[in-house]
């Protein structure tokens, strides 16, 4: 473990002074954080305080008003997007629910590749892990909110990306499926990974930082 | 990126793909003509590539809208926005998929259509050349329309007005080259030539376009 953490630990996700406006109101201005291997950050606060905005923004699908976010590590050239680095779980699962579970594991983990420092394992592997794994035949609309969700989070373990952004990667999960997921998040982070979530309901990260966001930053601070 | 493409024509031809839909509704378009114009067969081989050409314009315009909006619902987008992949690339092998899937059938159903209008060989063959070559046009002009439309939730009808007047140079010259096959003093190769190039001009401006509106269409 220790080895790994040695190799990996020039990575760094970096986030400068962002802000971002949806439509005419700032939703959050100037959030900075940097986040180094086997670091985390939980997103905390209520309902349209800008959480998944933040993680769009990360992400790259959202143009930030103000600030960057860089993402710098050994192997990455110059030029790489911070968005390249990372894995994003929505609220949709991004699964075609006319193809089976095995193609759209498949499709994701070859069109994904892996980011140089780790290799995905393979969709029956994966589906394993999530505890689904009899269920790769069947077209991905039979399976149940919460087993799409739970094959949604396989798709992060097809490729390897070092940046996991899970935007309340809990929702529609039921009390064992939370504890093993949370498990899965920590093995991540103890490879070195970096993980960033949004999340209503504890996820029982291992030290992880909390950014509680307010919300209308703009029309607290009077700023339009 | 064969994956992508490999992705699209398998949901093109499963359940709710929309590539035989495409095709019912050309047969449906072309079938009814002799039935509203009556059976002058002198008049129906005249118009026959005309109207074979509307129709496949049309039905091409049909499942357009879809392109992006399915990935957009099921949150697919997002992940194909983010990846290291030229985002024109990625448009490109979504529109050659989504030629396969849906312009392709309408190509080959096209000299059945032929038929019904009474069309001798030479007019047939040469609608059919003219669609092969003029139909992925409509695909790269459409593209555009989807990508601009992709967050409207009932964007169909407005992608097929947005990408109506770029398409009718298609139309023309494509159906010009289809009577030029036919009639004499009118050469072939001018009007098809010029498809050829509408063709390619598309292919380049298209994908650009749509990458250009899909990153700006955040939400």
């Amino acid at each position: 473990m220790i080895k790994i953490l040695m190799k990996v630990s020039s990575m760094r996700l970096l986030a400068e002074n962002l802000s971002a406006r949806r439509g005419e109101d700032l939703i959050f201005t100037d959030i900075s954080f940097t986040l180094g291997a086997g670091e985390s950050l939980v997103l905390a606060g209520r309902n349209g305080s800008g959480k998944s905005t933040l993680l769009r923004v990360v992400a790259g699908l959202l143009h930030p008003e103000t600030g960057r976010v860089a993402w710098t590590s050994e192997s990455s050239e110059s030029g790489m997007r911070a968005a390249e680095a990372c894995h994003y779980l929505g609220h949709r699962n991004a699964m075609k629910a006319e193809l089976t579970v095995a193609e759209n594991l498949a499709f994701w983990k070859s069109l994904f590749g892996d980011v140089d420092g780790g290799k995905g394992i393979s969709p029956a592997e994966a589906a394993e892990t999530v505890g689904l794994g009899g269920i790769l035949h069947l077209p991905f609309g039979y399976l149940s909110a919460g087993q799409q969700r739970r094959m949604a989070f396989a798709k992060l373990l097809v490729a390897y990306r070092p940046v996991w952004i899970l935007d309340e990667p809990t929702a529609a999960l039921d009390v064992n499926a939370e504890g093993a997921f949370t498990g899965l998040i920590n093995a991540h982070l103890a490879a070195g990974g970096i993980v960033l979530a949004a999340t209503h309901q504890p996820l029982g990260l291992e030290n992880a930082k909390e950014l509680k966001m307010t919300g209308f930053a703009g029309v607290a601070e009077g700023r339009w | 990126m064969t994956a992508l493409l490999l992705r699209d024509l398998k949901l093109s031809v499963r359940a709710g793909g929309g590539a035989l839909i495409g095709v019912l509704f050309f047969m449906t378009v072309v079938a009814v003509i002799p039935f509203g114009v009556g059976p002058d067969l002198n008049l129906l081989s005249r118009i026959g590539p005309a109207i074979v050409w509307i129709g496949a314009l049309l039905s091409a315009l049909l499942g357009l809208d879809r392109l992006f909006q399915t990935e957009r619902e099921d949150g697919s987008l997002d992940l194909l926005l983010m990846q290291e992949h030229p985002l024109v690339l990625t448009v490109l092998v979504k529109c050659l998929a989504h030629w396969l899937g849906n312009g392709l059938p309408l190509v080959i159903a096209s000299p059945l259509l032929g038929l019904f209008m009474n069309m001798d060989e030479v007019a047939i063959g040469a609608t059919m050349l003219t669609l092969l070559v003029g139909t992925p046009a409509l695909t790269f002009i459409g593209a555009v329309g989807a990508a601009v439309a992709v967050a409207l939730p009932r964007g169909g009808l407005l992608v097929s007005i947005l990408v109506l007047p770029l398409a009718i140079p298609v139309l023309i010259f494509g159906v010009s080259a289809s009577y030029a096959a036919v009639e004499d003093p009118a050469p072939f190769m001018p009007p098809f030539l010029i498809l050829v190039a509408i063709t390619m001009f598309f292919a380049v401006l298209g994908p650009l376009g749509a990458a250009l509106a899909l990153r700006n269409a955040g939400d």
